[in-house]
């Protein structure tokens, strides 16, 4: 998902009988659906896995400005523009709500940046492929940010605080991101030939990247079992994975387009579409920083974040200057 | 490497004529700078008519470890509530 993999650094999932009496007060407290704060006592390893994810998922939605972004200045009309340009901001808001999130338990945001670039910690797989013409921006919108939809929702409800409260504003906005896109595939879907032939190309690039979002499966994951118990992972990666193909489905069959799986079908038996295999093999590649954008992605990164150095200093200088001058209060 | 922008808590006052509530942070060199990066992030969708913004490190937080100490002498004193006091059916306006 925007947080894929997520280390929780233990070997295996704890029983109850092996944990500490403040372990077991912190997991009763979990298991109470009682939310944990920034301030209250938590196990080492659950405030660390915290931090990964959710810097993760902040980097992800950072990261995931660029795509997008590179289309503002060619999108088709002035209001596409306008649209597309919100929904680009609505991702900097998102990547700032965790970003703030995550520094409630008590890492700093210029270490978080530090960590991105150095590539100590990950961004999501996906926005390490281009979007190579303007279907791409209706294909992202409609399954990106639906994949990102089906894996938010649940965690509204996850066991931390502000991450819970983060994303419940991300929610709210997210369903905005999802139809903008799916408009621009039914514009296009209802236009000439070369345009509903733009939405299929698109659609055919998009489609297996965006299974790979949910990550590998993971029922024997021993890092997932954690975050499960810690309620901050609420459901499997294939899980939401099935979910999203079956809400999907219809969704392409509306808009007149062929999902990229000959072994796509539906299965009465099991209520839900049964598909073809996914290739992990490109997905452990792109994660390693082999996909087409990585070094695209990063280098893009790094030169705002150098190029605003001065910036974010003459801004400080501006701010002692100013605090130095005003009237010091009786 | 330069300082990082320092940390501001932002509270917002809702549409509906209610008190200012947390909603997040911000970095920002100043406060005027923090005011228009809360509107940025926390108001893109008329969430706000009001915004406060306070640094962080000036916000003083009761600690969860004495939770129990701080609101413990408000516990036994039930008397506080109105319904302590049964009242008989046929008193109205009570």
């Amino acid at each position: 998902m925007y947080a894929q993999m997520v280390e929780t650094g233990v070997a295996r999932v704890q029983d109850v009988s092996e944990m500490s009496p403040e372990e077991r007060a912190f997991q009763a407290r979990i298991d109470a659906d009682v939310k944990i704060e920034p301030k209250d006592d938590m196990p080492e390893a659950y405030r660390r896995t915290l931090i990964r994810q959710i810097q993760q998922h902040a980097h992800s939605e950072i990261v995931g400005m660029l795509p997008e972004g590179n289309w503002i200045t060619r999108a088709p009309s002035l209001q596409r523009k306008a649209i597309l340009m919100a929904k680009v901001q609505d991702e900097a808001g998102h990547g700032l709500y965790l970003y703030c999130a995550a520094e409630t338990l008590g890492i700093s945001r210029d270490r978080m940046i530090e960590d991105l670039h150095a590539g100590k910690v990950r961004y999501s797989s996906i926005f390490n492929y281009p979007a190579l013409a303007w279907a791409d921006i209706g294909t992202i919108g409609w399954l990106v940010d639906g994949a990102a939809i089906m894996n938010q929702i649940p965690l509204c409800r996850c066991s931390y605080g502000p991450y819970a409260r983060a994303m419940i504003r991300i929610c709210k906005e997210e369903s905005f991101h999802q139809r903008q896109g799916f408009d621009i595939m039914m514009t296009l879907c209802r236009g000439t030939p070369e345009q509903k032939a733009m939405a299929q190309g698109a659609l055919e690039r998009w489609w297996w990247p965006s299974l790979m979002m949910f990550g590998p499966p993971d029922a024997q994951s021993v890092h997932s079992a954690q975050s499960a118990r810690w309620k901050i992972k609420l459901l499997s990666n294939d899980e939401l994975r099935q979910r999203f193909v079956d809400q999907t489905v219809p969704q392409a069959e509306y808009l007149g387009l062929r999902i990229p799986d000959d072994k796509l079908v539906w299965n009465a038996t099991r209520g839900h579409y049964d598909f073809g295999e996914i290739d992990w093999n490109e997905f452990h590649e792109v994660l390693k920083g082999h996909g087409p954008c990585n070094r695209e992605r990063i280098g893009t990164r790094i030169k705002a974040w150098e190029d605003g150095a001065w910036v974010r200093e003459a801004a400080l200088a501006h701010a002692r200057k100013g605090a130095a001058r005003e009237p010091q209060a009786a | 490497m330069t300082a990082e922008w320092p940390l501001w808590e932002v509270f917002i006052r809702s549409q509906h004529g209610l008190a200012h509530k947390h909603v997040g942070s911000v970095h920002a060199a100043d406060a005027g700078m923090a005011i228009r990066n809360a509107r940025d992030v926390y108001t893109r969708r008329n969430e706000g008519v009001s915004i406060w913004v306070a640094r962080s490190g000036d916000i003083h937080a009761s600690s969860p470890g004495e939770r129990g100490p701080l609101f413990e002498p408000s516990n036994d004193k039930v008397y506080r509530h109105p319904t302590f006091f049964p009242m008989p059916e046929e008193v109205k306006h009570l």
